[in-house]
């Protein structure tokens, strides 16, 4: 099993990437940065576009980062029928880092607001699937 | 080589020239007069010069052979984009002096291509027939237009999304059903903006003298899946390893854009239904659009939410149907038609497809470097604009590309629907055909169809949605959110 454990549904098998969802299973959010020039980048990449280089490391995504935009959605796409209403946003972190995702369901729907302060946290969806979400950060 | 320069225009006889004289001036006097000309024109601000090496001295750093100079600086669009002057003797010699190597002003040497003749099929929500009898519709009647027979068509360009389609390869199915074998077909795909994606590949084919008449066929009958299945292949449009898992679809990922312009703006809800009541304005007289009901105002603000923001109305719908263009070189355009419709400016710029490589959430970049592009192709500059057709996917796509085009400042936007100024009536008319929204939007369908609006208005034959006095015209295509940009420009004879 690999990279098709990540997520409520996955479209993707097999990626030189899938020791993202090992780390998921060790409560970690983690992007990689290139050994070669030092770009980061999530979702993680195995190849750097910057200098060509395949020698990653990973790094982890921690700390507040601000919610840059969202959208609650009342309909969904074949096989996530069952999830509606959730919440979809971009947050930004450290360097500039940016992590699309779900917002937790805890959010009060009137409290999500653009430039809040949220965090990563990690997610076991069960029947060995994992995933993240944000949260707020207090 | 030589058959080379007896392709070419004026143009290459005349740097030819230049070359010859260039050996009996040894400082290259009459060479840099070539260029300053073509650089002056360039800073009058309407032509562009391109393939003018900015230091003519790095070529000197090749070993001056013919091929390395004609991969590196001699390259062009045009019929005689390769110009190839003079002897390998005399480049060398001139790469050795240091000269500047007179590469000719690019508008001077570009093709000319016109489209001549448009078609579109009835948009619908559910087909009848089948795909290929889908695309006969707008061939028909694009062929009509045009007044061509099927042996006068060089090659055809197919364009669609193909997870929509049972067909494998379908423009080998097209071409046969059409009558376009044995000429060249292939296909080319940038989803929603495919048949602009097409355009751009036509204009190509035709300026770079490979063909002389091409036509460029958009299709999609999306009736065939159910909306939630239509939504989930949509939706995988975006990164489907990445962002899919968490449950994406166009609706929400246009909302983000729409919450991150509410908030760097102060948007509203209402300034997006607004383009919706414009929409349906001309949605009505479109005898080709899907959704022809009047709208007010008071029924889009319901509050139907699909993706917060936006609201039932600010979508648009999924349609079946067939868009058509058949493109010219100048000499054939002439020959054929009377009112050929020119390609003047042709922008298309790409965007990370995953929302975390986006810089910001108010505005497409493609569609800014698009419109860049196509403007400064076209020489001209956003208020040179008669007629326009945005991709409203979304009225939040609507908000964005008056500001990406640069018809109303960044912010803006709202203040040109709020003063009805996008209506025909207005300072920039935009969508005076009901666009997609109305239209419905069968996605390798919809380019084609923006462009045979605009042909038809340039011509002065757009009946009522007519914009008196058309003369220049622009078509913003967008694929997925923001992946794929193409701003096409377009001018009356």
């Amino acid at each position: 099993m690999g990279f098709e454990q990540f997520g409520i549904l996955s479209f993707t098998g097999s990626t030189k990437t899938e020791q993202f969802v090992d780390f998921l299973k060790g409560n970690e959010l983690r992007g990689t940065v290139c050994k070669e020039c030092g770009a980061r980048f999530f979702p993680p990449r195995s190849d750097c576009s910057v200098c060509l280089s395949d020698q990653m490391d990973w790094f982890p995504i921690a700390g507040e980062g601000t919610l840059i935009t969202f959208t609650t959605a009342n309909f969904a796409p074949a096989g996530f029928e069952k999830d509606v209403p959730y919440t979809l946003g971009v947050a930004e972190f450290a360097d500039g880092v940016k992590v699309f995702g779900r917002l937790d369901k805890s959010f009060a729907p009137d409290a999500v607001a653009v430039g809040m302060k949220v965090k990563v946290r990690v997610i076991d969806l069960g029947s060995d699937r994992f995933s993240y979400e944000l949260v707020p950060a207090r | 080589m030589r058959r080379m320069l007896a392709q070419g225009s004026w143009l290459a006889g005349t740097a030819c020239a230049a070359f010859t004289t260039c050996r009996n001036d040894p400082d290259g006097d009459q060479i840099r007069g070539v260029c300053e000309a073509a650089r002056t024109r360039n800073s009058r601000g309407t032509q562009k010069v391109q393939g003018i090496p900015r230091d003519p001295r790095k070529l000197a750093t090749t070993d001056g052979t013919v091929s390395t100079l004609l991969n590196t600086v001699i390259s062009g669009r045009g019929r005689a984009a390769l110009i190839l002057m003079g002897s390998y003797g005399s480049i060398q010699a001139l790469i050795s002096r240091n000269h500047t190597v007179p590469l000719v002003h690019k508008e001077e040497f570009m093709a000319k291509v016109a489209v001549i003749g448009v078609g579109q099929s009835a948009f619908v929500r559910a087909y009848p027939g089948s795909i290929r009898e889908l695309a006969f519709e707008a061939y028909r009647e694009a062929m009509k237009d045009a007044g061509l027979k099927s042996d006068q068509i060089d090659a055809s360009v197919v364009c669609s999304a193909p997870e929509y389609d049972k067909q494998r390869t379908p423009a080998g199915l097209m071409a046969e059903y059409l009558g376009l074998n044995p000429q060249p077909t292939f296909y080319v795909e940038s989803v929603c903006s495919s048949s602009s994606s097409g355009l751009r590949t036509g204009y190509a084919l035709i300026a770079s003298g490979l063909h002389d008449v091409v036509l460029v066929l958009g299709f999609q009958k999306m009736s065939e899946i159910t909306s939630a299945e239509s939504q989930e292949r949509m939706g995988r449009g975006a990164d489907i390893q990445w962002e899919a898992p968490f449950g994406t679809m166009m609706p929400a990922y246009y909302a983000m854009y729409a919450r991150g312009h509410f908030e760097k703006f102060g948007t509203t809800e209402e300034d997006l239904a607004l383009i919706r009541v414009k929409s349906s304005t001309y949605g009505q007289i479109n005898e080709k659009a899907v959704f022809r009901k009047s709208l007010t105002l008071e029924k889009i603000m319901e509050p139907k939410y699909i993706a917060t923001p936006l609201k039932m109305f600010d979508c648009c719908a999924n349609a079946d149907g067939a868009s058509c263009l058949i493109l010219a070189s100048e000499e054939k355009a002439k020959d054929l038609v009377q009112k050929p419709v020119w390609i003047t400016g042709l922008g298309m710029a790409t965007a990370p497809i995953n929302m975390a490589g986006r810089d910001s959430f108010s505005g497409l970049k493609c569609a800014q470097l698009a419109a860049k592009r196509a403007y400064d192709m076209a020489g001209i500059k956003p208020s040179d604009v008669d007629v326009a057709e945005v991709h409203d996917c979304f009225t939040i796509a609507e908000m964005m590309a008056y500001e990406d085009l640069g018809f109303a400042e960044a912010g803006q936007g709202k203040e040109l629907i709020r003063n009805k100024e996008t209506y025909k009536e207005g300072k920039i008319p935009v969508n005076v055909d009901g666009g997609l929204l109305s239209k419905g939007h069968p996605i390798g369908a919809t380019g084609g169809s923006q462009i045979r609006t605009i042909v038809l208005q340039l011509r002065g034959e757009a009946g009522e949605m007519q914009v008196p006095n058309a003369k220049i015209g622009l078509v913003h295509n967008i694929g997925g959110v923001g992946i794929y940009g193409n701003v096409s420009i377009f001018a009356a004879d």
